[in-house]
């Protein structure tokens, strides 16, 4: 039944050849090829904004190509709708669970199909056939129950029934893992290697590379809309993958980046760090993360998609609920974490999204930037005009915001004019720290180098800055030292001269998996004992260690404790610096 | 060739919708009152236009409040029954003057608003449910505080607000006017007003900023509440009885057109409350004209019907666009 | 760990779905099983109470009374439980029931086929104008209908001259036995009960109705007609709510104009309290039957001993019984958020 190695095309399942397509302009997708074969899994990876879901949502009819054809079996097909697509053998398993959490799980599973007598639904047929089907997916459940008192893998597991129950040809799974539990991820794999011998193909996104390894048979990469890899996956250096995901080539360094960021680095202050997040755990989402900002400093927070980089973030100021884990801005503990609380407290953050978390759209640059300062500005609750606009002016002005005037709509600015007003917003209350999610995505070039300048700018002026990015060169440039995440876990530091691309790209590729995933024992936690390896200079919490505190919380260490095979660790030194590289 | 017409025409088309959004309501007034003019001169008298105001106080004053909700994405359907409510103790509190009278009103207009709010903010209720339940409840309240039958008002204060002029002008259009002028500055220049207006447009990025989302919505309903209690009073003292069967009713509908009309757009984040005086006046006027050339009610009802329907379809086109 | 997974059969994973589903919590499996029966108990208990202390409550003249009488307004549910199960509102069903009436009487002087097509028709058409309004032009279902519940009844007021002209129903007519009696009525609307449940739960279309109310989304990714269903629905509701109105009319022998003010609140109230979820998603045609009958018997019971109240009374009562309902709902999809 398998596939022995095939003409490229001739016989795929599913082609698709030159796709093109662009959303207001904005091109998702350009001549793109993808080939999948019967009996194969095809994992699919790149960064957000690569392309990946708009690739899938042509090839499930969801979206149609500009231009450029999808073929299934040979024949050129044209899905005006999930449905035809459904009907032709395309199923498609979403991350997430896109089910009716309040009907049973039979009807969840039957939902438009349901087996039908003199016309009307047989239920107790219907019943009895989830239950086999769902039986042969280790899912042992009363079918009659709501879906919604399943577990998410448990869920999961019904969407993917439902998925390869329609007779599929070819079954799509988008991060069909984020919520599952490694004992159903097992399932999950028996049941993709059972499809595979019946002949199904099967797309496979994630960003777990572990599973991509162990699971898939070929892998296409894609990056900004375009594919720019497809091959074999054995034989394939991790490092290699994600260099082709990122888009840097390994040793590719120059010597000077395009950055606006100054490559010095930041001097440090004494004392206690501005912030400090200890063991924060989101389920499924973060395993124990704990991070350290000092005053004056940008620590980076790096990491592939899905690492858990902005739940992060959103944890440490209150905005996701976290399981444990406690948040202390200048050494006082926060008690009830919200967002109004953290805003009170100097902590404050730029969220990813910023159209949905961040502008108020239909208000003006004004009203945006003074939003949260509202009660600084007003007296019994009137809004003082000239204060405001002094404030207003004022930011205007040094965060150069193009606008037609104060007045104008936010909603009506450029991407890198709403991020200097969000910027604003937060710098006219003063705040400590700075949580920076993603500042320069989706934003122009100049823009971008300027926001990138006022960051170092700031950190200079003393403030704590906590920088997330896609964009490596960034990250790298930016960040005095980089924390790196994985699975929702610390897998990494990197400080000194140890925080170069390099450095990151071998973290990534090297870290070690998930513990329940990895066959061999339980790695020591990174996450709880971020010191381990230099105990000696691990400061005090409580008290102010002038001398060893910047070093000891940065301590710079391999960018694996478990993996001696890291990048060569630098001597350990007291002020971190990246001299070297200029 | 024809992709580069298109954007413009399209842009045009935009254009046109955001100038009917923005004016549309007052230049339909505008030509309401001059054809209103143009076919019957006396409609420019005094009298007449006192009779108009009399009538569209009321209105306004529910509308002003209703704007404020509709600003934070929600809805308030127990303004009406919040009327009668007022009107049912009225009665009760006559005896110890107007202040009185006034005072408990209000009071009991501003404890309805907070259930409701607080099965907004707190439960997290659907505002359309949560104020469906009062205006179903409160007016059986109402009624039940005031007994079978309409109780006339003999209280002089009280009838003097109904009545009373000053300058030529209905006392309850001041009030009203002044309401509207606080609101107004509510709107623009307090902090409440300022976070009340991004709250409806975006809740989570002003949670994430850091605003009482709770307080702020409970307010709003409280104030909603006050201003119908405060029609309900208006609307005793102008009718001389206590009526809770039938006063208030259907004004929850006569505020969300009023509002609608006058631009504010259902979808939250905006409150005009110029255009929410301007709707009252336009659907005042529109079935005085209506009643005044002896058209049956029954099409000034289907009349009114479409404009509501028209007005929500123009207030979206942009929502989406 | 490899080995085991090479094999494509079921793993032990099973089990451990099955123990995290069973800790369900308690409060929320309370909330749950209130939500569903919670009416019915009510109403147990209340006939139970009703029936021990009064005399005069279980005669057969009153349970005719409280059946007969209000039969047909409660197929006005039947319609609102279709709707608000889809995550919808139908406001325009008190206008429609009486326009209904008075459409059923004046087809009634033509013949009774007539009588019952007229309203009928015209339910029909205006349900899917509005269905139209909401699936297609994307309105807000409250808005489109409130537009109903106004032009409706302007509607019915320019065909009967502002109320001055009432259409009789012929005294020969056929049509005045299908709302005659008490059997008539409830045998008519028990059916139509019936016939619902069996469409919400039987058939594909009450499926995709539930599942559209319960996660729109994931309706449409599933590919089932969603815009489609959701005109349907509405043309449905029109359709009962002028079918109803007519028969009421037959039962009064007459098209009355001023009747079916407030019905729709009447309606989302029996609705909600039968346990269907205001936000959509789940619900029953049984749990509306409860609804239904506790409101009439609640009310019936007032009328006897508040009778210097009257509706007042019962207004109040629907109103709280709908706010401890809709936060009792709320109640329980918080825990399921908190899943």
């Amino acid at each position: 039944m398998v596939q022995q190695e095939p003409g490229p095309g001739s016989d795929a399942i599913l082609e698709v050849a030159g796709v093109d397509k662009s959303f207001a302009g904005v091109h998702a997708l350009r001549e793109v090829d993808f080939h999948l074969r019967p009996a194969e899994v095809h994992a699919l990876i790149g960064e957000n904004g690569a392309g990946k879901s708009t690739l899938i949502k042509v090839m499930t009819g969801v979206h149609r190509p500009d231009a450029g054809t999808v073929r299934l079996a040979g024949r050129e097909r044209e899905f005006r709708n999930p449905l035809e697509a459904q009907a032709a053998g395309i199923s498609t398993i979403y991350q997430e669970v896109n089910l009716v959490p309040l009907m049973s799980v039979a009807r969840n599973l039957f939902l438009g199909r349901e087996p039908r007598r003199f016309g009307l639904v047989d239920t107790r047929r219907m019943n009895r056939e989830a239950a086999e089907v769902l039986g042969r997916f280790g899912v042992r459940v009363d079918v009659t129950r709501p879906l919604r008192t399943l577990g998410l893998g448990a869920q999961q597991m019904v969407a993917l029934a439902r998925a390869v129950q329609v007779e599929a040809r070819v079954v799509i799974m988008d991060e069909p893992t984020s919520s599952l539990e490694p004992k159903e991820v097992e399932t999950l794999f028996s049941v993709i290697r059972g499809l595979k011998e019946q002949g199904i193909a099967v797309v496979y996104v994630s960003h777990r590379l572990d599973e991509l390894y162990a699971v898939c048979d070929r892998v296409t990469v894609m990056r900004d809309g375009r594919v720019v890899h497809t091959g074999e996956i054995a034989g394939l250096e991790r490092l290699k993958l994600v260099s082709l995901m990122l888009g840097r080539e390994m040793s590719a360094v120059r010597d000077k980046g395009s950055t606006a960021f100054d490559s010095d680095s930041h001097e440090l202050r004494d004392g206690q760090p501005a912030l400090r997040a200890v063991d924060l755990t989101v389920r499924h989402r973060l395993h124990g993360v704990s991070v350290d900002v000092h005053p004056g400093e940008v620590v980076g927070l790096g990491g592939l998609l899905g690492a858990g980089r902005s739940e992060t973030a959103k944890a440490i100021i209150g905005a996701l609920a976290t399981e444990q884990g406690s948040v202390e801005v200048e050494g006082r503990a926060m008690h009830r974490r919200s967002p109004a609380s953290s805003i009170r407290a100097g902590v404050v953050m730029l969220p990813e999204d910023r159209k949905a978390e961040g502008v108020i759209p239909n208000l003006s640059v004004r009203e945006n930037i003074s939003l949260a300062a509202l009660p600084r500005l007003s007296r019994a609750g009137l809004v003082s005009q000239a204060k405001q606009d002094e404030i207003v002016t004022f930011f205007m002005k040094r965060l150069r915001i193009k606008a037609s005037g104060p007045d104008q709509k936010v909603g009506d600015l450029s991407g890198g004019n709403q991020q200097k007003v969000l910027l604003a917003r937060w710098l006219c209350l003063n705040p400590k720290v700075l949580l920076l999610d993603e500042p320069t995505r989706g934003i122009d070039v100049g823009a971008k180098a300027e926001v990138q300048g006022l960051v170092d700018e700031l950190a200079r002026d003393g403030l704590g800055v906590l920088l997330i990015s896609s964009d490596l060169e960034e990250l790298i440039e930016g960040s005095d030292r980089v924390v790196i995440l994985k699975d929702g876990r610390v897998v990494g530091h990197l400080a000194g001269d140890d925080v170069t691309e390099d450095g990151l790209l071998d973290a990534l590729a090297t870290a070690p998996e998930s513990p329940d995933l990895a066959a061999a024992p339980e790695p020591p936690d990174p996450a709880t004992t971020p010191e381990s390896p230099d105990p000696a200079e691990r400061p005090q919490p409580a008290e102010p260690a002038a001398q060893a505190a910047p070093a000891a919380s940065t301590g710079p260490q391999p960018a694996n404790p478990a993996d001696p095979a890291g990048p060569a660790p630098g001597e350990p030194r007291e002020h971190p610096a990246k001299e070297s590289q200029s | 060739m024809t992709s580069l017409t298109w954007p413009g025409a399209a842009l045009d088309r935009g254009r046109l919708l955001r100038l009917l959004q923005e004016y549309g309501v007052y230049a339909a007034l505008v030509v309401l009152f001059a054809i209103a003019v143009g076919l019957d001169g006396s409609f420019v008298e005094m009298s007449n236009i006192r009779v108009q105001l009399f009538q569209v106080a009321p209105t306004l004053l529910v509308a002003l409040g209703m704007a404020l909700v509709i600003g934070t994405e929600g809805i308030d359907l127990s303004v009406g029954a919040t009327i009668a409510l007022a009107a049912s103790v009225v009665p009760l509190y006559a005896g110890y003057g107007l202040f009185a009278a006034l005072a408990m009103a209000l009071v009991l207009g501003a404890a309805t608003g907070a259930v409701g709010g607080a099965m907004v903010a707190f439960a997290r209720v659907q505002p359309i449910v949560a104020t469906l339940s009062l205006m179903i409840g409160v007016r059986g309240l109402a009624e039940i505080v005031n007994g079978n039958s309409a109780k006339p008002i003999t209280e002089s204060g009280l009838l003097d607000l109904g009545s009373r002029s000053i300058g030529g002008v209905p006392e309850m259009a001041w009030i009203a006017g002044v309401c509207a002028l606080l609101t107004g500055l509510l709107v623009r220049r307090t902090t409440f007003g300022r976070q009340l207006v991004a709250i409806g447009d975006n809740r989570q990025a002003s949670r994430l900023s850091g605003l009482p989302v709770r307080r702020v919505l409970i307010t709003v309903y409280v104030l909603s509440g006050v201003l119908a209690a405060l029609a309900g009073v208006l609307i005793v003292g102008h009718g001389a009885e206590a009526d809770p069967a039938n006063q208030g009713l259907n004004m929850e509908l006569d505020a969300i057109t009023a509002v609608v009309v006058g631009g504010t757009p259902l979808s939250g984040g905006r409150v005009r409350v110029l255009g929410t005086v301007a709707g009252a006046l336009f659907m005042q006027l529109i079935t005085a004209v209506l009643t005044q050339h002896n058209v049956h009610t029954s099409y000034t009802q289907i009349v009114e019907a479409a404009i509501i329907c028209f007005a929500v379809y123009a207030s979206q086109e942009r929502g989406t666009r | 760990m490899t080995s085991t997974a090479l094999q494509p059969a079921p793993t032990p994973s099973g089990a451990g779905s099955d123990e995290r589903a069973a800790r369900v919590p308690v409060r929320e499996r309370v909330a749950s099983q209130v939500q569903r029966h919670g009416a019915l108990a009510v109403l147990v208990l209340v006939v139970a109470i009703a029936s021990a202390t009064s005399s005069t409550f279980p005669t057969w003249n009153n349970i005719s009374s409280i059946l007969g009488s209000n039969a047909f307004v409660w197929v006005l549910a039947l319609g609102m439980t279709f709707v608000i199960i889809t995550g919808g509102i139908d406001l325009s069903v008190g206008s429609m029931f009486a326009l209904g009436g008075v459409l059923g009487a004046y087809g009634s002087r033509h013949g009774t086929w007539l009588a019952i097509l007229l309203p009928l028709a015209v339910g029909a058409a205006w349900g899917s104008v509005q269905g139209l309004l909401i699936a297609k032009a994307r309105m807000a279902p409250f808005i489109v209908t409130l537009v109903g519940l106004l032009g409706l009844r302007g509607l019915l007021q320019a065909l009967t001259d502002e109320g001055a002209t009432t259409y009789l129903v012929p005294a020969h007519s056929w049509f005045r036995h299908l709302g005659a009696g008490t059997w008539t009525p409830v045998l008519i609307v028990a059916a139509l009960f019936a016939l619902g449940a069996l469409l919400l739960t039987r058939t594909r279309f009450g499926a995709t109705l539930t599942a559209m109310g319960g996660n729109e989304h994931a309706a449409r990714l599933m590919g089932l007609p969603v815009a489609r269903a959701k005109v349907l629905v509405y043309l449905l509701s029109g359709t009962l709510a002028a079918g109803a109105g007519a028969l009421g009319g037959a039962r009064l022998g007459s098209g009355v104009t001023t009747i079916g003010v407030g019905y729709e609140l009447t309606a989302i109230a029996s609705v909600v309290i039968g346990g269907t979820l205001l936000t959509g998603g789940a619900g029953s045609i049984g749990g509306t039957v409860s609804g239904v009958l506790l409101l009439a018997v609640i009310h019936n019971l007032i009328d006897h001993y508040f009778s210097q109240y009257g509706s007042a009374f019962t207004d109040t009562v629907n109103g709280g019984f709908l706010a401890v309902v809709v936060l009792l709902q709320t109640l329980l999809s918080r825990t399921q958020q908190l899943e």
